[in-house]
């Protein structure tokens, strides 16, 4: 009997070669199909940036942040004039905006992440059983899920956070609670297509039981689409997080959040535009730099897709399926 | 007979259908044995059933009756431990090497996934890991391949990946549901041969079901032949192959083309195809499609009319193809 | 019903080829580097004769249908060669046409039939809607004229009941029935090629005997050229004329189908020969080629199937064997062609 391995996986039908090639390591294969695709990249660029910032900054900046100056107040921004703390200019208040921003993307942050860990890790196991057992758990699952979901999630998020007051870990809570049914809708439908595939039958063959097919069949597949959900429904709930802030039953001052900032800024906007400009700014490519890697990470974590981001974009923009150019 | 390892008899299962009063009836009433260290090979095309009844062998469905009697045990009465270590004795092999293995986990993993559930069998992680190295030698893969992953190999090492995980329990009776169809030429034949030194080896039993009547009488002592839920005609592999009872077989027989034309008789063409299985025909199933129905063919279930020549020789039909001259010679 | 299988295969009829393909090579573009999946492919397919191309998985066979039909992958690329088909309007290299002209082809003149009914048809449209179409879109006819001719079409390739079923859809028909729907809008138009890929490898075998016969059929009745694609040697014993066998992307073998498998020149093609379970012995060892495919990513320099052959010697390893003749039209691409037979 021979003991030649290659490295050939050998499908019937398939034109895909690509799938073929020997495994490389997991991360260079990433960072490849993450660097074919340029507007991808510097999203996640983007995006790292944020987060070390969020991390690392307030820590860099001190009390700069905090340090009130009304001789400086309302200053214009693009100008050395004031020190470089200033050069996005100043609140009413004269502290720094660069600094303010740098400490609001920690609270946004530390708002959204933990929210979406949470209605992702519930919604999910949730939905992976109803899904895998179908039957009346399934039905169950889904009418809850409608349940929620029928609700407009700001609506009861402010009678929530009216109600209890609003303390970020409230307001976390809030906002996880309104996410859950995505997961929950997400993972019971990708379960319930993988409890009938082969793989699964034979495990039931040697009497696996379910929460360990569960856990080891299931789970690993349905994880990469549940995190492209997250990483879009990330920017849901920031944006979700500032429309609270604006409100005012958000983040509440002394803290302040990038939706904090936006919501100060508004009686000003004639006079010191900045003063919202800046914290809207950067919702805004944060959340757009979010779509765009979760977009990426559809096509990636594909593997039938994959090949789009191995073929040049130019050559890629030609085509249609019919239209072959020649 | 006691020592037959595996008597199914009469076993039927149908499946509700919306909108059908009827339902699908996949088994309609199957009887069969298999003995130690043999062979059967399941012959049949598409909706024939053979896919329930490799199911409902391995206990992934429940018969809606009759009974199956694994060596003198009847496997659907155990519940919970007894069960649990039932299972161990009828493993499987798939068809698809591709779908039959989770592509995340390695091939180690694979093999010794089963005794996760039987934990008491290879109790220490070195035994664990000694054996899965001895699977994948016995299969010819080699120690090494225990840390890679499906998409590393071709098909039919695949195949062989997926055999070591039906052995990992150290079965009585593997059931191979078309393990080869899906595998290249060049391999079939690795694959082929593995099964056979693995029963020679380990004196399993194997039930062989394929739709290639070439790959089956190489490898089976039995064969049965299914059409819409019944198995309309078994025997020893020889004496089905040379000289079929029941009009079907020796269709099917004439219908698979050759590659030595000294094996090529008259070819039979059916008219038309399978009945829906929701609606089979009344009296002998076959009769819409056969060349020799007459009237008593739509009014009665056919006898079954036993060979003269071999015993264990039999069809289901009124007009068996006895005595008339064999439609495949063979060399 | 009987019918008896028989082509003349000794009936050799010097004909112009309908289509010749030279030196057809294409390439796939992966993550990994580029791919050669067929290279430097060469064939002739004679009206009223059936060619094969007979091989295994990953070797080429059906890139090479769909590199002549234009409907490649976008990251595959044809990068060398022609296909000259001979239609009625005078000769026109497939590969090099511009799109207008390909429309103008498909169908009319080359047409093709895939493995998978259920996926090359529409399962929005009714049946008489696309079996219709060929006649609206190459020769004008209007929408009742064309349903008829849809009709004929249907009756011709043995689908009962052609005018109620008109309006069926895909899914309501069994899978042998949906393959002689897409084998009917394949002929419509009379092409002078027909292209099979795998017709029959997802069919029951009696329904291949059928599907088959018709072919047959049709083939005679159009005066087609017919390229069977396949990996089937059983089939291609007994429905092809002539063979092409392809190895990791090459020809390896071609000839008349009844020398080639009697006296087969490559190792490769003596190899799947003995790997048949036709006559050998119960409980004995089947013959088989060792090894496993060949990887594209990494042929080796020299004979592409060296890793497997009990006949490698150090030429084999060097130099790339090409197709030289070793008997009347019989070609193979071995640098020892008369050893084969004591493999």
């Amino acid at each position: 009997m021979s003991t030649q391995l290659d490295l050939v996986p050998v499908k019937p039908t398939t034109a895909i070669v690509g799938e073929a090639s020997p495994r490389k390591s997991g991360r260079a294969v990433w960072f490849r199909l993450l660097a074919n695709d340029r507007v991808a990249a510097c999203a996640a660029v983007v995006l790292a940036l944020v987060l070390l910032t969020a991390l690392f900054g307030p820590m860099l900046i001190g009390n700069v942040a905090t340090s009130i100056d009304l001789d400086n107040s309302n200053q214009a921004p693009f100008t050395l004039a004031h020190g470089w703390a200033n050069v996005l200019g100043t609140d009413p208040l004269g502290r720094s905006m660069l600094a303010r921003l740098i400490v609001a993307s920690r609270t946004t942050l530390s708002v959204a992440i933990p929210a979406v860990v949470i209605s992702a890790v519930i919604g999910s196991l949730i939905g992976m059983w109803a899904g895998f057992y179908r039957g009346w758990r399934e039905t169950v699952a889904m009418r809850v899920a409608d349940v929620i979901m029928s609700f407009p999630s700001l609506l009861l998020a402010v009678v929530v956070l009216y109600v209890f007051s609003p303390s970020a870990a409230n307001i976390v809570a809030v906002l996880a609670l309104t996410r859950i049914p995505v997961y929950l809708r997400t993972a019971r439908a990708e379960s319930a297509e993988l409890q009938s595939r082969l793989f699964v039958d034979a495990a039931r063959t040697f009497g696996a039981s379910a929460p360990s097919i569960i856990t080891r069949h299931v789970l690993p597949i349905v994880l990469p689409t549940l995190l492209t959900v997250a990483t879009l429904d990330f920017c849901y709930v920031m944006l979700a997080e500032s429309s609270l802030s604006f409100l005012g039953i958000g983040i509440q001052p002394p803290d302040v959040s990038w939706g904090l900032m936006v919501a100060q800024g508004r009686t000003y906007l004639n006079s010191a535009w900045w003063l919202s400009f800046f914290p809207g700014l950067a919702i805004v490519i944060t959340t757009v730099s979010a779509t765009i890697l979760a977009a990426w990470a559809r096509i990636a974590t594909d593997p039938g897709q994959r090949w789009r981001l191995t073929v040049p974009q130019k050559r890629l923009s030609r085509f249609t399926k019919t239209g072959k150019a020649l | 007979m006691s020592d037959q390892l595996l008597q199914v008899r009469d076993l039927r299962k149908t499946f509700r259908v919306p909108g059908s009063k009827t339902g699908l009836t996949a088994l309609d009433g199957i009887t069969l044995d298999v003995g130690r260290g043999e062979t059967l090979g399941l012959v049949g095309e598409s909706g024939c059933g053979k896919s329930t009844l490799a199911r409902t062998l391995m206990m992934l469905e429940r018969p809606d009756s009759g009974s199956v009697t694994f060596d003198g045990i009847d496997p659907f009465s155990l519940r919970g431990k007894d069960l649990l270590k039932f299972r161990r004795r009828v493993q499987m092999v798939f068809q698809d090497p591709y779908a039959s293995l989770n592509s995340r986990m390695s091939a180690g993993d694979l093999i010794s996934e089963p005794w996760r559930t039987h934990k008491t069998l290879y109790a220490s992680r070195s035994a664990r890991e000694t054996r899965v190295r001895e699977l994948l030698d016995l299969v010819g893969l080699g120690a090494k391949a225990a840390d890679k992953y499906p998409q590393e190999f071709s098909g039919g090492q695949r195949q062989r990946i997926g055999i070591a995980r039906a052995l990992a329990l150290n079965p009585d009776v593997v059931i191979c549901d078309e393990p080869v169809s899906a595998l290249d030429l060049s391999v079939q034949a690795q694959v082929l041969n593995l099964l056979n030194d693995l029963q020679k080896e380990l004196g399993i039993a194997y039930v062989f079901i394929s739709h290639d009547l070439s790959v089956v009488r190489h490898v089976a002592d039995r064969v049965a032949v299914m059409y819409l839920g019944r198995i309309i005609e078994s025997g020893p592999t020889e004496a089905v192959f040379q000289s079929p009872s029941h009009p079907y077989t020796a269709a099917l027989m004439s219908a698979a083309p050759k590659l030595d034309a000294a094996h090529r008789g008259e070819r039979i063409l059916l008219k038309g195809e399978v009945p829906s299985p929701l609606n089979p025909p009344s009296g002998c199933r076959f009769r819409t499609r056969c060349w020799k129905a007459t009237d008593i063919c739509a009014a009665e279930r056919p006898p079954l009319a036993v060979d003269p020549h071999s015993a264990t020789h039999g069809a289901e039909c009124h007009h068996p193809l006895v005595g008339e001259p064999a439609l495949s010679a063979s060399a | 019903m009987t019918a008896v299988a028989e082509h003349s295969s000794a009936d050799v009829v010097d004909a112009d080829p309908a289509l010749q393909v030279e030196g057809l090579t294409v390439d796939i573009r992966t993550i990994s580097g580029t791919v050669r999946a067929v290279n430097d492919v060469s064939f002739e397919a004679r009206r009223g004769e059936t060619l094969a191309l007979l091989g295994e998985s990953g070797c080429g066979k059906s890139m090479t249908a769909t590199a002549l039909v234009g409907l490649l992958e976008p990251v595959a690329e044809v990068t060398a060669g022609s296909a000259k088909l001979t239609g009625r309007d005078g000769v026109a290299d497939l590969l090099a046409v511009d799109r207008k002209t390909r429309r103008r082809l498909a169908g009319t003149e080359l047409a093709i039939v895939f493995q998978d009914a259920l996926t090359a048809l529409n399962p929005l449209y009714t049946v008489g809607t696309q079996l219709a179409e060929p006649f609206q879109i190459h020769h004008g006819m209007k929408s009742k004229e064309a349903k008829a001719k849809a009709v004929e079409l249907m009756a011709r390739v043995g689908i009962p009941q052609p005018e109620t079923r008109l309006n069926s859809y895909p899914h309501q028909f069994s899978g042998g029935m949906r393959q002689r729907l897409l084998i009917a809008m394949a002929v419509a138009l009379n092409p002078r090629v027909l292209i099979a890929d795998e017709p029959t490898t997802a069919l029951d075998v009696t329904v291949q005997a059928q599907i088959m016969e018709l072919l047959r059929g049709l083939r005679s009745e159009y005066d087609m050229a017919v390229v069977l694609i396949t990996h089937d040697l059983a089939l291609v014993a007994e429905e092809a004329d002539r063979v092409a066998v392809m190895y990791a992307g090459n020809i390896v073998e071609t000839g008349l189908v009844s020398e080639v498998f009697a006296n087969p020149r490559h190792p490769y093609t003596k190899g799947l020969l003995d790997s048949v379970p036709v006559n050998a012995v119960r409980g004995e060892e089947l013959k088989s080629i060792g090894g496993a495919p060949p990887d594209l990513h990494s042929i080796p320099q020299g004979c592409a199937y060296q890793a497997r052959c009990p006949l490698a010697q150090d030429v084999c390893r060097t130099t790339r064997p090409t197709l030289n003749p070793v008997g009347s039209r019989h070609q193979s691409a071995c640098h020892f062609p008369q050893e084969v037979v004591n493999v």
